[in-house]
């Protein structure tokens, strides 16, 4: 064994490489709950690897036969069903996995100095990710793949000058047909995996140079024990092996409760409407994008101009890019930044979590109104977080937030010449100003936005 | 105009939701079906067979799939389950996938349009739906077929269980929906109502399956990752005694 482990080390640097990412990668001793993650965003990757390539193996792109082809995976192939709900199953699980990844970087400052890369080349992921699914979720070639994919396509048709001729190259098509199904399952299949997998791949060398940050968000590497290691790092391997073990335990009871019990997941991961084939001569009365796009597709049903809409929800998601140069506070994690950094973080979750079940829901009064006020709450959370990067004087403080208030005051005030429900309008504007009175005006007369002093080292 | 129903029609199809919003809709009541209750999916699929099967294809299933789920033999299939016949003339083999005879354009001109397939519609429209619209037919001479139905409102279906059940009339004020028995048929309301039950039974076994062997097999699933976990967790424990 050693000899054969030896004549490969002559020639590939297989003991090298297990030692730098595994044995001997040190990772902070204090990861916490949320630190799970990211290694269940592998588990999911793999888990969609395998079953896709089982998929493909039985499934048409083609208009014809797609539908129908799915149907013969789900009933005549061996535990096609078993290996098509685990795929379905995954795609949601992907997602929920990687928002709480995104959400644990921002409770610890993950994204900052010296972390910007990794940051970066996540939120690549994450946009491949929604490609990646949104071409996906056409295959099945249902009702709900088809309009969901017409509506989304056409988004593209509001950029002026180009967009007609850009959604029809996009499509290859004059409509949404076998032209369509046929490119999407090719990038679904082959192009953006490759992307996919080459991007993790970069993202864990990046993590794997800096290091992992850590719930306290100090750098272990300062301080290194008589072993040359940092002291209150542990090995990768086997510490956070066993550790992650346990995770993917949990993990796999919760994704194989709703593979075997839930599929559908009560019409969230697997919709209604897809049980019925593709029919370009029938709209469906609503359509809306799968539940991990709702908080994009409110975004953009938000502003009444269309184009405005879709920039405003590219903006939304490419934004994230900017994290590191918005938030220059030089604390990392918010266990030691005030209550009111807190509350923004927890309150901009809570905005992502509303804001895409609202995008699951009709267009009322009601649900649009308060969809365009949790727009601009998540829009404003980047402009506090950045507001948060030092403390600011209370002339600084107010001026911030009479401009801001009256900005989309003034708004309002066209919008009510046009005619909108005054009460609504009144009622829902309390929400993002009490945001603002909260995360701009309170650190000026409270100690709730206090900072504390961040130890040295880890402190458990 | 032809087209024009027809697209309406189908429009209403996509959005049952939308349907019921729109006509004086009837609540739906609950199917209460139990698909591991064998003999109940057989009464199912003999009812399907006699009066369905004449409009309605279940086409990604197959008959010999039917069979083993439901325990009948291949020659009961050929006996009374496969009432169609293949190009060279003879009958249907147990292997196919349950297709009907009727020609699409014979049933749009007859109903307006085809008949759906229904593989899938207990998990498109819930099987409460399924129970209640069979429960629902009643007289409406407007309609080209005189029956209207106080769930899906202008459905094209004509009431085929007529015999079965009898006739209702609707007899709501403007707007609301109250059905009535008007016309005795052979069974008692009681009767009747086991009868669509059985049938929405075979369909959602149609539509899913797998479904029973599915949870049959979770719970084992489950059980075995509880004790992998709990496991885990031991392993965890003990390697991380050093750390702490």
């Amino acid at each position: 064994m050693r000899a054969l482990v030896d004549w490969i080390d002559a020639r590939y640097p297989l003991t090298k490489t297990w030692n730098e990412h595994l044995a001997e990668y040190y990772a902070p001793k204090n990861f916490n709950f949320w630190y799970y993650f990211g290694s269940l965003a592998v588990l999911v990757l793999v888990i969609q690897f395998v079953s896709g390539i089982f998929l493909t193996m039985f499934y048409k792109p083609d208009a014809q036969l797609a539908f129908s082809s799915v149907e013969y995976i789900m009933r005549d192939v061996e535990w096609g069903w078993f290996i098509r709900y685990m795929h379905t199953t995954g795609a949601s699980a992907f997602f929920i996995v990687v928002y709480l990844h995104m959400f644990r970087a921002l409770m610890y400052g993950s994204y900052k100095r010296p972390r910007e890369l990794i940051w970066i080349i996540g939120v690549a992921i994450y946009l491949v990710l929604m490609a990646e699914a949104f071409a996906g979720y056409m295959l099945p070639w249902g009702q709900m793949s088809y309009w969901g994919a017409q509506v989304i396509v056409n988004l593209f048709n509001t950029i002026p000058v180009v967009g007609g001729d850009l959604v029809t190259w996009i499509r290859g098509d004059f409509l949404i047909s076998d032209a369509t199904l046929n490119r999407f399952f090719a990038l679904h299949v082959v192009a953006l995996p490759l992307v996919l997998v080459l991007l993790v791949f970069v993202h864990i060398v990046a993590l794997h140079a800096v290091g992992s940050n850590n719930p306290d968000g100090v750098e272990i590497k300062k301080f290194t024990g008589s072993n040359g290691h940092p002291a209150d790092g542990i090995p990768f391997h086997p510490y956070y092996t066993v550790k992650d073990l346990f995770g993917i335990g949990v993990f796999l009871i919760l994704f194989f409760a709703v593979v075997f019990f839930a599929p559908e997941a009560g019409g969230y991961f697997i919709e209604k409407a897809n049980f019925q084939m593709a029919d370009p001569m029938v709209t469906p009365d609503l359509i809306h994008p799968v539940w991990y796009f709702g908080t994009f597709y409110t975004v953009l049903r938000a502003v009444p101009d269309p184009f405005l809409g879709v920039l405003l929800m590219f903006g939304a998601v490419l934004i994230l890019f900017f994290m590191p140069w918005i938030d220059r506070n030089p604390i990392k994690s918010w266990r030691y930044r005030g209550t009111i950094h807190k509350f923004n973080i927890v309150f901009f979750g809570l905005t992502f979590v509303v804001l895409g079940y609202l995008g699951l829901k009709p267009v009322e009064p009601f649900y649009a109104e308060l969809g365009l006020r949790l727009t601009a709450v998540y829009l404003l959370f980047f402009f506090v977080l950045w507001f948060h990067s030092k403390s600011r004087s209370s002339l600084f403080s107010w001026l911030s937030f009479l401009v801001l208030v009256s900005g989309y005051t003034y708004w309002d005030y066209l919008r009510l010449q046009a005619g909108v429900d005054q009460t609504l309008l009144v009622g829902m504007w309390f929400i993002p100003t009490v945001y603002l009175v909260i995360c701009l005006l309170l650190p000026l007369y409270t100690q709730l936005n206090e900072e504390k002093p961040v130890p040295a080292r880890v402190t458990s | 105009m032809k087209k024009i129903i027809t697209l309406v029609f189908m429009m209403a199809c996509a959005a049952p939701a939308a349907a019921l919003a729109a006509g004086p809709a009837k609540p739906l009541d609950r199917a209460n079906i139990d698909m591991t209750d064998t003999a109940s999916l057989q009464r199912g699929a003999e009812y399907f067979f006699q009066y369905c099967i004449g409009c309605h294809s279940i086409q990604y299933k197959r008959y010999n799939r039917m069979g083993n789920d439901l325990g009948l033999s291949d020659d009961q299939l050929r006996e009374r389950f496969i009432h169609t016949r293949d190009q060279g003339g003879d009958q249907t083999g147990v292997g196919e996938l349950i297709k009907i005879a009727m020609k699409p354009g014979d049933a749009e001109e007859w109903f307006g349009q085809p008949a759906p397939d229904l593989s899938l519609t207990a998990r498109l429209r819930g099987t409460d739906w399924i129970y209640t619209v069979l429960r629902s037919f009643y007289l409406d001479d407007s309609r080209p077929m005189g029956v209207n139905n106080a769930v899906f409102e202008a459905m094209s279906m004509p009431h085929i269980l007529w015999e079965l059940q009898g006739w209702q009339a609707n007899v709501g004020e403007e707007g609301h929906v109250k059905l009535e028995k008007v016309a005795e048929g052979k069974l008692t309301t009681e009767e009747y109502d086991e009868v669509v039950r059985d049938i929405t039974n075979f369909l959602a076994y149609a539509a899913d399956p797998v479904k029973v062997e599915r949870h049959e097999l979770g719970k084992w699933v489950l059980l075995f990752l509880a004790f992998f976990t709990f496991v885990a967790y031991l392993l965890k424990k003990e390697y991380w005694r050093d750390v702490h």
